[in-house]
This record gives structure tokens, sequence and C-alpha cells, in this order.
């Protein structure tokens, strides 16, 4: 039963990168894309995580009580704000290869000229 | 893990699913919507506010409101080069 | 390669990492039994050390801040390149952009607009406070600064327009955008300039739990927010054809 956060992290990489091949729209490839970032998130505070521990903000509990980490928040919430903008740039180039090529199918980019 | 913690964890792998599995791009950014707001909720049970509220905004409005607005540009170019043939 | 095969390939590709992936996780220690060191001394010198609450805050900005330095720029480029990719499209577009006098989204529901109207202002106080007070509560620059797009955001759906005086609100997100990333480096400067090294503190730190603690982080703070703010407004203005942050007589 504790193996489940990785569980779910290994699933849910899986689960984006399938989506990520067998993507024949563009658009949709790129939301697959965040599914796989969110498995990143869920490891990362999965292994932070300590048992009884609250949250690390001290403004009103004493400095003696148990905390989880620290440092994989902070990985975590920088990344977060980071990858939606990396997707909006991912969805402006998918914009631009349909102005290219007049289609959102991987499987044709290249092979059509709009 | 409290059970709290295990099922919401239990809930984003079915929205990652979910959010795969629905093909069409326009329903695909609802369900992501739905799957951040899913994720936040995981992020608080395992005690990591900021993130929660980092995820809240970007997850659940941000990303579909990007998603959208992406297709509708590929939309109206479409329209468009119906209308000249 | 047809798609089949690319599906074959995948298949046994995928079996194999999940399996190694597996194998790896197992490796790890049980759930909840991390036993970091080096977190739990970040944890326990924020409040003697920096005079800051938020251990999050202070191990982003201060002890991780060159970490956090390169995560921001990320972003900037990131919404530099959508700017790049969208604005030369347009410039070379055979399709019009979006006519000026389109009916909003929300023209036809009073109610929507009005709420949407109504939510502005909280939200926008809301996305200040939590900027200001990042390094004692749960928030900071990135939390908060997100939260004060929507608030500009909210104003695109109640279906009227930011006025700013002369002034094209544009161009003023664009400003607030490089103003916060170099804001953050030159406050990393400053610190080099006069503490000796680089994201060095060079503020005084203040009382626990005051609004003025923990030296530069407020600082920080408030230049990501502008930053954050900035980029996203600027990503979100360009997908929407610039009606986003459009003045009120466009030329």
């Amino acid at each position: 039963m504790s193996f489940l956060p990785y569980a779910v992290a290994a699933w849910l990489f899986l689960v984006g990168l399938y989506g990520i091949v067998t993507s024949r729209n563009l658009i949709h490839l790129v939301v697959c894309l965040t599914v796989v970032q969110a498995s990143t998130y869920v490891l990362l505070l999965a292994v932070g995580y300590r048992t009884g521990g609250t949250a690390p903000i001290y403004a009103d509990i004493s400095t003696s009580r148990k905390v989880v980490d620290p440092i994989v928040a902070t990985l975590t919430l920088t990344d977060v704000v980071v990858e939606a903008t990396v997707a909006a740039l991912l969805l402006s180039l998918a914009v631009q290869a349909h102005r290219r090529f007049g289609t959102l199918d991987p499987d044709e980019l290249g092979a059509m000229r709009g | 893990m409290t059970a709290v913690q295990a099922v919401a964890l239990i809930v984003v792998a079915f929205g990652g699913t979910a959010v795969v599995l629905a093909r069409d791009p326009a329903r695909q950014a609802l369900v992501a919507s739905v799957f951040g707001l899913s994720l936040a909720v995981l992020f608080l049970a395992f005690q990591a506010p900021d993130v929660a509220l980092s995820q809240i905004v970007v997850g659940a409005v941000a990303l579909p409101a990007m998603i959208t607005l992406a297709l509708r540009k590929v939309q109206r170019r479409e329209e468009a080069q119906g209308d000249e043939r | 390669m047809s798609r089949r095969l690319r599906l074959c390939v995948f298949g046994v590709g995928a079996l194999g990492f999940a399996a190694l992936l597996v194998w790896g996780l197992a490796g790890l220690a049980s759930f909840g039994e991390f036993d970091g060191r080096y977190g739990q001394l970040l944890a326990h010198l924020t409040v003697p050390e920096r005079k800051a609450t938020s251990s999050i805050s202070v191990t982003t900005f201060d002890f991780r801040g060159v970490d956090t330095l390169g995560e921001e720029f990320i972003l900037f480029t990131a919404a530099v390149g959508v700017l790049v990719l969208l604005r030369i499209q347009r410039a070379g577009e055979d399709v019009a952009a979006e006519p000026a006098r389109t009916r909003r989204p929300t023209a036809d529901s009073k109610t929507l607009r009005s709420i949407a109207a109504a939510l502005v202002g909280p939200v926008l106080v809301l996305g200040l406070y939590i900027v200001a007070h990042g390094h004692l509560t749960p928030g900071g620059g990135f939390q908060g600064g997100v939260i004060l797009m929507t608030a500009f955001l909210l104003i695109y759906l109640a279906g009227t327009h930011l006025h700013m005086g002369r002034a094209r609100p544009l161009d003023a997100m664009e400003i607030s955008e490089a103003l916060g990333a170099a804001g953050f480096a030159l406050l990393g400067i400053g610190g080099m300039v006069l503490a000796g090294a680089y994201l060095q503190n060079f503020i005084s730190f203040g009382m626990v739990g005051s609004l003025l603690s923990g030296g530069v982080i407020p600082l920080l703070n408030v230049s990501v927010g502008f930053e954050v703010m900035g980029a996203l407004l600027v990503v979100l203005a360009e997908l929407l054809d610039q009606r986003l942050l459009m003045r009120r007589d466009h030329r």
C-alpha cells in the first residue's frame, strides 16, 4: 500500500507517453505532455513526504514540530508555473505547424503543403 | 498513508487516463482542468500548500485557457481556408 | 515506418521501461520514511537564520536562489518564444486577426459579466496579498503572479477594457515582465556588490513575523510576481490576437 504514490507516478508517466505516441492531433499531444509533467510532481512530493509531518510553515507551529521536506516543494512549485509557459510555447509551435502544413496530424506533417 | 491521500491518488490516476483518452482537444481542455484540480487536492494531502496554490490557478485556469485559445486560432484558419475554396 | 510497427516498438519499449521504473522505484525509501538531512537542516534554519516563517519561500529565494533564477529565465524565454512565433505569424498572415468589434464570448450573459466585473477587485487584492506575504504564509511571487494574471483575465471576460491613461496595456505588461526578470538578476548583483556573493542577503532581517522580515526575500517575491503576471498575460494576449489587453479606442 505504501507503494501506491510511486505506482501512480509510474502509471501517469506511461499513460502520458502512450498518449503522445498514439496521438493524431498536435494539441492533444501537448496536453498528454502535461500529464507526464504531473507524474514528476507526484513523484517529487511523494519522495519528500514524512509520516506525521505537516507543512513547513512556522507561522503557527513550534519550530520543533516534524515537517515534510521543503526542498521538493520548492522544486515542484517553480516547475508548475514554468511548465505551463513551456506548454504555451509548444501550443504556439502547433499553431505554426498548422499554418505551414495545413494539418495538425503528426503523421502527415511534412507530407502535405498547405 | 491516510485515506485522503489514497483516494486523491486514485482520482489522479483515473484523471490522467481520462485526459489521454479524450481525443477531441476541446473536450480534453475541460478534462485537463478537472485533472488539475484533483492534482491540487493531492498536493494539499501531501502537506504542500504552496504547490497546491500554484497548481490550482495554473492547472485549472491558465492551461485550459491556452489550449482553448490555440484551438480557436487553428479553427479560424481552417474556416478561412474553407471559405476560400 | 508504419503506424502499427511504431506501436509495436513502443509497446516493447514501454514494457521494458515500466519494468525498470518499478524496479527503480522499489529501491526508494518507503513512503513517509524519507530521512533527508539537507531538507531538515534547511527547515530548521529558516526561523533562526532568516527570520522568515515560510521555509519553502526561504528555500526558493534564499538557500536555493540560483535555481529559481534559472527557472525564472526559462519562463521569460518561453514567453519571448511564444511572442516571436505568433507575432511573425500574424505579420505574414492571410487570415485576418479577430475584428475589433467582435462580440466578446460573454456578451450575451449579463450575470457572467457582472460576476466577472465584481470579482476583479477582490482577486487583485488577493494576488497582491499573496505576493506580499510570501515569506510568512504559503504563497509568494509565483503563486501571486498567476492570481494577478487571473484578475486581468476577468476584466476581459467582463467585456470591458483596461484603461491605463495614454499607455497601451500590452506595453505595460511587457515592461512588467521585463522589469521582473531584470529585477531578480539585479538584486543578485546587489548582493554581490554589497555583501560579497551573488544573491547574498544585504538587507537587515527584521523581526520574525513582520511584513518587512526575511531580508531580500520580499523584494524577490515582488519581482517574480511582476514577471509571472506579465509573462502569462502577454502569452494569453498573443493567443487572443491582442484583444485581451486592447485599449478602448483601438487603432
